[in-house]
Parts: structure tokens; C-alpha cells; sequence
């Protein structure tokens, strides 16, 4: 007799907590350790300590607070604009049969163009001031939100609706009982899309034509081949994004905890 | 509660026709649902129970015929024609209560009087316990004790009932059937009911209608009188009538299980 072979091993990995704290401070250490070595020249790439000095400085001399309060205004406004905008424009090509064909042939020829392009295109129409960059957020944060609006809503599922006009239950009801908390999941990960678009467009943006901002301040220390303030300005720019990114999952948790875990 | 309400709502459907891009699926079909009583709709796979009880209940709109209600709604009652899904249709984020709460926020009933119609009939649906629970957190059976409960809330005049057990494990299916019988016995209620289940057919219908093969055209009727309440599983002559149903249905049904689906 022999036993019978285990062999359903392997294609199952897991996550280890530990394990993933432990590479990022290891590598910063080793980065720290080339440094202090001399094996890298920090005239271009810094280095932890250095970085965490600027940003210190950048604290304590209140001019990160000037170029942060600039970036997180044109963040919020640019992107709520764009979002309410695509909310309903994506909301009436998911219901209206007339909306439909029109509006996606308008979002399909608008949506590949690389918004970055159009930069000088509305700093001519809006001004070199803050127009001209909450034009350009809003514009690139409208058309994924379009997209994944009406997504969401083709994705409710019809029986679900059908359901609801067996029982009577009035149009608006429909749209604000059932579509849009059946939308909602897609709509919530395509803000997770949007935000990160929003932070690329807003640095382009920025570097353009700004004297505040993260991105020009990004753009000065380059220009001073000041790598420790650069770096900062990048760790900076990376927070907002891993902070954004968190309220995002409370956001969903919060709103979509039905789910389940 | 859900009294013996005096039955006094049918149905009658004259002429429907219907078809799917061509595909002719109901041609011809006059039916009458009387009024206090169950009406079982059998037939092979794709012949179209489905779409008669859409039509029935004005989901679906025919291509041709007409479906009229006879007599009057009582006067409490909140939407005439009211389903009952064979996948539940439940809102995922909608607790119990809140589902059956749905059907109630749009009409005029104030909020006390709502919440004591979403108690009532959870108790009588034995949802009590469940009335803060997720759908998902809940077995196929429970689920579609949400579903009455919520047709029930309304005080349906006619239930529309398709395939309601079929998503469900034989076990859960029998407990539930029973359930529908004393239910539909105690209230009298008018009933459409769709099914594969020449056993649920039995158990349940009072007229059992036969539907031949596509292009659907009624095949029989057949009428059992016995009491719902009366009738018991093993009994001889329900076994009888079944076994006459399968005589009439089993060559359509291997018709229809060798033919390629489409939709
Ligand atoms: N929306 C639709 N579009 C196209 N074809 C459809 C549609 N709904 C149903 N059909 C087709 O019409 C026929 C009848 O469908 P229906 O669902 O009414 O049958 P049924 O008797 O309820 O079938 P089953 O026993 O499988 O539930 C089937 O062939 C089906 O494929
Ligand atoms: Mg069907």
C-alpha cells in the first residue's frame, strides 16, 4: 500500500503584513546606507535624511502650507466640478435613450485626447491664473467619471428595476432607491481612477504656469538642481494621494459595508 | 392581519400574442384566472410561462391581445398585480425590512402605520428575527420569505408567482410550498402561478393550464376541486392528474431540452 500524494500545493499566496513594512524600510535603509557610503552622489538623488531635513524646514518656514493650501484648492474644486458634471452627464446616457448615442459619440472622440494638451489651449481661453487649471482637472476628471457612471448604471441589474415597476414605485424613486446605490460600487472605484488623474493634470498643470503650488515648486527645485526639495515636493505630492486614496476606502466602506467583508 | 378577504379580483386574457425578434413565442393564447383561485401556468423549457405572466401583469406588453382585470381591488389594497421572483429580487442594500419597506415609501401610508405593516408581515412570513439582516446573509428559503412578505405587504389582489421555489433546494422547497398553501388558503388570495413542478402543480392549482411547445398555444386545462387546504402529498387522485400531466408534457419537454437556446 502507499499513500496517496498530496498535490495541491503552491497557487494560493499570502499576504504577511510584516513582511511588507520590512522591504520599504529596508530599502530605505539601503538607499541611507548608499548615501552615507558614498556610493551614490545625493546631488541627484538625495537621500531619507536629507529629504526628511527639507521637509522639516518646508514645515517650519510655512512654505509648504502656501504651496499645499494652493494645491489641495484647485484639487478639490477642479475635481468636485468635473465629478458633479460626469455624475450627471454619465447618469442621463445610462437612463435616456436620446442621451445616449449623442453623448457617448461626443465622450468617445473627447475622452483620448491627452488632456495635458489642451493646457495652453485654456490658459488662452481662461487665463494663466487658476482658471485655466481647474478647467484642466475638471476637464480630465469629467470623462472617466462619464464612463464609469454609466457603466454602473448599465450594470444595475434590470430585474432589480422591473421588480420595483411591478410594485409601482415612481421614476425618481427608481433612480434614487435603486440605480444609484446599484451604480454606486463602479462609480466609487472610478474615484479611485479620477483622484490620481485629477493629482497628474494638477502637477502638469502647475509646472506651466504657477508660482505656488506643489508642482511648481517641484519644477523650481529642479530648475536649482535642489534634489532634497524636489524629493520632498514628491513625498508631499505621494502623501496626498495615499491620503486620498485612504478616505476613499472609508468612503467605501462606509457607503458600501452591505457588501459584506 | 391578512384575513379571509373576499376574493374578488381575476383575470382575463384574450388573443395575446408575443414573439422575440421574430421568434414567435405565445400565439393565441385566451386565458381566465378566476377570481379566489389557483391558476398554474406548466409547459416545456422556452415555451413562454415567463412572458404570459409578464404580460399577465403588465411587464410585458404583448404585440397583440389584451388583459383585462375583473371586479375590484379591496380597498386597502397598495398595487393590484404584485410578483413574486424566482431569484427574489432583493436590494442587496436593503436590510429585510428595508425591502419590504420599499414598496410602501411611495404611496400615501404614514410612516407609523408603514413599520407596522413591515412587523406584520414579517411575523407572519416568521422574519421577525431577520428584519435588520442583509439578503446575503440569509439562506435561499428566508430570501424568498422576503419576497412574500413584501408581495404580501402591499395587500395584493392577484399574486404573480413565477417559478418562485425553483432557485431553491428540494428540502427548503417543500417546506416552503406548504407554506404557500396555507397562506393562499387562509387569505383566499387569486394566484398565477408558474412552474416546472408537476408536484407544486398538484399541490397548488385549482386550474392547471398546459402550454404546447413554441409557438405556445394552450394544450389543456385541467381542474382539480379539492380544497388547498384538503390536499395532502401522497394523495391518489393529484397523483393521478400528475401523472396525466406528464403524459401531456413529456414529449415537448424532450423536444425542448434538445433544441439550442436562444437568448
Ligand atoms: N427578452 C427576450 N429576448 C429574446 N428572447 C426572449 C426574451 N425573453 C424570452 N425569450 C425567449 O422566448 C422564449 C420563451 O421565454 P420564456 O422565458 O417566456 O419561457 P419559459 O416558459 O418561462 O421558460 P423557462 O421554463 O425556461 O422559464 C424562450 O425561447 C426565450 O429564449
Ligand atoms: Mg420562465
Amino acid at each position: 500500500m502507499t499513500d496517496v500524494p498530496f498535490r495541491a500545493t503552491g497557487f494560493a499566496p499570502r499576504r504577511v503584513a510584516w513582511a511588507s513594512v520590512a522591504t520599504l524600510l529596508g530599502l530605505l535603509a539601503l538607499w541611507q546606507a548608499a548615501a552615507s557610503l558614498g556610493w551614490l552622489r545625493t546631488e541627484f538623488l538625495s537621500s531619507p535624511l536629507l529629504i526628511g531635513r527639507a521637509l522639516a524646514a518646508l514645515i517650519q518656514s510655512g512654505e509648504l502650507w502656501q504651496h499645499l493650501a494652493a494645491s489641495l484648492q484647485r484639487l478639490a474644486i477642479g475635481w468636485t466640478v468635473g465629478t458633479v458634471a460626469g455624475l450627471a452627464v454619465g447618469l442621463a446616457l445610462g437612463l435616456f435613450t436620446l442621451a445616449r448615442s449623442p453623448g457617448m459619440a461626443v465622450v468617445s472622440a473627447l475622452f483620448p485626447i491627452p488632456k495635458i494638451a489642451l493646457v495652453p489651449l485654456f490658459i488662452i481661453w481662461f487665463g494663466i491664473g487658476e482658471g485655466s487649471k481647474i478647467v484642466t482637472l475638471a476637464f480630465g476628471v469629467f470623462f472617466p467619471t462619464v464612463i464609469n457612471t454609466m457603466a454602473g448604471v448599465d450594470g444595475v441589474p434590470r430585474g432589480l428595476i422591473r421588480m420595483a415597476q411591478s410594485f409601482g414605485v415612481p421614476y425618481g424613486a427608481i433612480v434614487r432607491k435603486i440605480v444609484l446605490p446599484g451604480a454606486a460600487p463602479a462609480i466609487l472605484s472610478g474615484f479611485r481612477i479620477t483622484t490620481s488623474t485629477a493629482i497628474i493634470l494638477l502637477v502638469a498643470a502647475e509646472m506651466i504656469g504657477a508660482d505656488r503650488g506643489i508642482g511648481a515648486f517641484v519644477l523650481q527645485a529642479g530648475n536649482l538642481y535642489d534634489t532634497d526639495n524636489l524629493l520632498a515636493g514628491i513625498v508631499v505630492l505621494s502623501s496626498i494621494g495615499l491620503t486620498i486614496a485612504w478616505l476613499l476606502g472609508q468612503l467605501e466602506r462606509r457607503l458600501l459595508s452591505w457588501r459584506g467583508p | 392581519m391578512i384575513g379571509a378577504m373576499t376574493a374578488r379580483v381575476g383575470l382575463s386574457a384574450a388573443g395575446i400574442r408575443h414573439g422575440y425578434q421574430g421568434l414567435s413565442v405565445l400565439d393565441g393564447i385566451d386565458l381566465s384566472v378566476p377570481a379566489g383561485q389557483v391558476t398554474v401556468l406548466v409547459g416545456p423549457s422556452g415555451c413562454g410561462k415567463s412572458t404570459m405572466l409578464g404580460i399577465l401583469g403588465g411587464l410585458i406588453r404583448p404585440d397583440a391581445g389584451t388583459v383585462a382585470i375583473t371586479g375590484t381591488p379591496a380597498e386597502d389594497c397598495l398595487n393590484p398585480l404584485t410578483y413574486v421572483f424566482q431569484d427574489f429580487a432583493l436590494l442587496p442594500w436593503r436590510s429585510v425590512e428595508g425591502n419590504v419597506a420599499l414598496v410602501l415609501e411611495h404611496t400615501e401610508m404614514p410612516a407609523a402605520a408603514r413599520a407596522q405593516r413591515v412587523a406584520e408581515v414579517l411575523e407572519l412570513t416568521g422574519l421577525s428575527d431577520f428584519a435588520t439582516a442583509w439578503p446575503r446573509q440569509l439562506s435561499g428559503g428566508m430570501r424568498q420569505r422576503v419576497g412574500i412578505a413584501r408581495a404580501l405587504a402591499v395587500r395584493p389582489a392577484v399574486l404573480l408567482m413565477d417559478e418562485p421555489l425553483s432557485a431553491l433546494d428540494a428540502q427548503t422547497r417543500d417546506l416552503l410550498l406548504e407554506e404557500f398553501v396555507r397562506m393562499i388558503a387562509a387569505t383566499g388570495l387569486t394566484t398565477v402561478y408558474v412552474t416546472h413542478n408537476l408536484g407544486e402543480a398538484t399541490r397548488l392549482g385549482q386550474q392547471i393550464v398546459v402550454l404546447g411547445r413554441r409557438p405556445g398555444r394552450v394544450r389543456q386545462i385541467l381542474t382539480i376541486d379539492r380544497p388547498l387546504a384538503e390536499r395532502l402529498p401522497g394523495d391518489d387522485d393529484l397523483a393521478r392528474v400528475e401523472a396525466e400531466l406528464w403524459t401531456l408534457l413529456r414529449a415537448d419537454a424532450l423536444a425542448a431540452e434538445r433544441e439550442l437556446v436562444h437568448d
